[in-house]
């Protein structure tokens, strides 16, 4: 039996997978359809046949956004791990463990840095896939350490949470996230930088009640579940059924919460525009001047394609509201 | 008179013995004073006894008692020349979170917080303290007239957090508290915030991203109730009491962690056992807590609040671990 069951079923299990890779076809968790995986992946993971847009991970998200290889991380600081010791039925250490090793990250939030179009731009990408893409301390650090690239680099800050709301297993700390990614991302702004969120399925609890609801542009992708309160606690407290359509993306912006949703196809097209919009005021064609002597490049405070909005900032002072002791927290 | 936790049973039945020996009082007969002293003392040593040990579920019951401070009592105590203010100017009035001008010992303050009500009729007026995006957007302006006044900011917090409903979602109930939040860490006035109750979740940091921010001993505050956390992890609310643990919600821990500034000490026996002398001792509290703030320049308030969040749960600051 031991070497039935040891030694030829593994091999046999072996065979049979190397045979049909289960990882193939894909089947949308909205409409049931098989999808050739490849396809789905050209597809940044839309549903060909019912448009669904699954979750994507934060590297793939970065990927799609900059495109594969065109982004450089972002190194994210060390914080305490498991600082209250917590424990439910399982060790919080060990969860930690396991959503680490299955998806490759440390925490919850990926930080990248590249261009759209040429105008340089960090984002920070929430997983879903690591514990709901709750927010810890750790997933409060990125998105202050994002906050801290983009203004170091004159950059537009872009995030794009995917998350359950606060991670309970950091108890008090974690709700202590909501005042500290208020504090980065109003940071960005201070220095005169365009803040965005793009809204992804899900975004509730405490991540929506803190730093994604304060972009100067709010972006949602097509039928993302966006809100504060979860439906099943809002069903058992109001004994009702919900409205159709109660949370979606599209159901936010019909009540003013969301400037546009768009398809993920559309996604980067649009931010893309946006960021050049609200960060190069002067159209980069009208932006080259023949230069008086030929041969010699135009001075470069006359070039209207430096990007201006930090140097106003920094003019009005605005941009000194953080105070230089900061730096040495 | 007392709502007695179940917790308090042995308490409560010393002190129904006590009214009933005062009941038969002046009947005649025995000297019965001896034995009410004797009572009393027991009274004293059992609450003492069971007070001193409270487990954090316990704390969470006594954070929840009926007979908690309430806005109302704090305000009527501690404020004179008080006048109410109302309305968030762009929905409605939200009867969970009340607020307005007066004098806290002499200066002219503007206050806010939640309020949970005292009787049943008031507590459905006031939604069990509950607040909708209108009451977040009230606590805004309340704050921003503050600034505009130059006025210092005191909050009282005791919620179970923000209501979970339909309207409150299409009012945009998770961007009116960002708003509330950012409004205070950006205010270049004094604010002290206390929880005095519960200190729930998102509906608790809107009023409370404070300079300091103080806690009642049997306060609580925590990022989720035991009971939502239990139904999460332990898949069932009747596990409430080990989340209670595993979160660490207590007044104790929150000093530890660096989140609460300073505890209060409570009466014997709780707040409820003594109300009036409990707000007695947070205004004095509030008090010390101002006092070193109000000489503060408005940068360099706003600086020493967002320092203060910054710092919190950083491996410098002593987190990784008792």
């Amino acid at each position: 039996m031991s070497w039935l069951t040891d030694f030829v079923k593994p091999k046999l299990r072996a065979l049979v997978r190397a045979d049909v890779p289960e990882d193939l076809w894909e089947k949308c968790p909205n409409c049931g359809q098989m999808i050739f995986q490849k396809e789905l992946e050209q597809l940044h993971r839309v549903c060909p046949h019912c448009d669904h847009h699954m979750r994507l991970g934060a590297k793939a998200r970065l990927d799609h956004l900059f495109g594969a290889e065109q982004w450089e991380s972002i190194a994210l600081p060390e914080v305490p791990l498991d600082p209250l010791k917590f424990r439910d039925r399982q060790r919080y250490g060990d969860r930690l463990k396991a959503a680490q090793s299955k998806t490759g990250l440390k925490d919850a939030v990926l930080v990248g840095a590249g261009d759209l179009g040429d105008v340089p731009v960090v984002a920070a990408a929430f997983d879903f896939g690591f514990m709901g893409g709750s927010m810890g301390i750790a997933v409060g650090e990125a998105v202050y350490a994002a906050a801290r690239a983009a203004v170091a680099r004159k950059a537009a800050l872009i995030i794009f949470p995917s998350s359950g709301g606060a991670r309970m297993q950091e108890g008090i700390l974690s709700l202590m996230q909501m005042p500290r990614t208020v504090i980065a991302v109003d940071d960005v702004k201070n220095a005169g930088l365009p803040y965005f969120v793009v809204l992804t399925d899900p975004t509730t609890g405490g991540v929506t009640a803190s730093f994604a609801m304060l972009g100067d542009i709010h972006v949602a992708e097509t039928g993302a579940v966006i809100g504060f309160a979860g439906q099943r606690v809002i069903a058992e407290t109001i004994r009702e059924q919900l409205p159709p359509g109660f949370q979606r993306a599209e159901y936010l912006q019909e009540h003013g919460m969301v400037d546009i949703v768009v398809h993920r196809e559309h996604l980067v097209g649009t931010l893309t525009r946006l960021v050049d919009l609200l960060i190069r005021p002067v159209p980069k064609q009208e932006a080259l001047p023949a230069p008086e002597k030929p041969g010699e490049p135009a001075a470069e405070e006359d070039d209207p394609n430096r990007i201006v909005p930090v140097d106003l900032a920094a003019e009005n002072g605005a941009g000194m509201a953080n105070g230089p002791d900061e730096k040495a927290r | 008179m007392h709502s007695f936790l179940d917790f308090e049973q042995s308490v409560a039945e010393l002190e129904s013995k006590i009214d009933g020996l005062r009941a038969t009082q002046g009947m005649g007969g025995v000297d019965i004073q001896d034995e009410i002293k004797r009572l009393e003392d027991k009274v004293q040593n059992t609450l003492q006894e069971i007070y001193e040990n409270l487990d954090p579920w316990r704390k969470v019951q006594v954070a929840r008692h009926p007979a908690r401070p309430k806005l109302a009592r704090i305000i009527d105590r501690l404020i004179e020349d008080y006048e109410p203010l109302a309305g968030d100017r762009t929905f409605g009035e939200d009867a969970a979170i009340g607020g307005g001008i007066g004098r806290f010992n002499g200066r002219s303050v503007v206050v806010m917080g939640t309020e949970k009500g005292s009787t049943t009729e008031d507590r459905l007026k006031h939604n069990f303290g509950m607040a909708r995006p209108e009451g977040y957007r009230k606590a805004r302006r309340l704050m921003e007239m503050a600034e505009r006044f130059n006025l210092p900011l005191l909050s009282f917090v005791d919620t179970a957090g923000a209501y979970p409903g339909v309207g409150a979602e299409e009012r945009g109930q998770a961007e009116a508290i960002a708003r509330a939040i950012e409004t205070g860490l950006q205010l270049r006035i004094p604010f002290v915030a206390a929880i005095v109750g519960e200190g729930g979740s998102g509906g608790a940091i809107a009023l409370a991203a404070a300079n300091r921010v103080l806690m009642l001993e049997h306060a609580v505050y925590s990022v989720i109730s035991p009971e939502g956390c239990a139904s999460i992890l332990w898949r069932s609310a009747d596990h409430a009491k080990e989340a209670a643990t595993a979160l660490r919600l207590t007044a104790q821990e929150m000093e530890r962690l660096k989140v609460a500034d300073r505890v209060i000490e409570e009466p014997l026996g709780g707040a409820h056992r003594d109300v009036d002398g409990t707000i007695d001792r947070l205004g004095a509290a509030m008090q010390n807590a101002l006092d070193p703030l109000v000489v503060m320049d408005g940068d360099r308030l706003r600086q020493q609040r967002r320092a203060r969040f910054l710092a919190l749960g950083q491996i410098e600051s002593g987190m990784a671990a008792e």
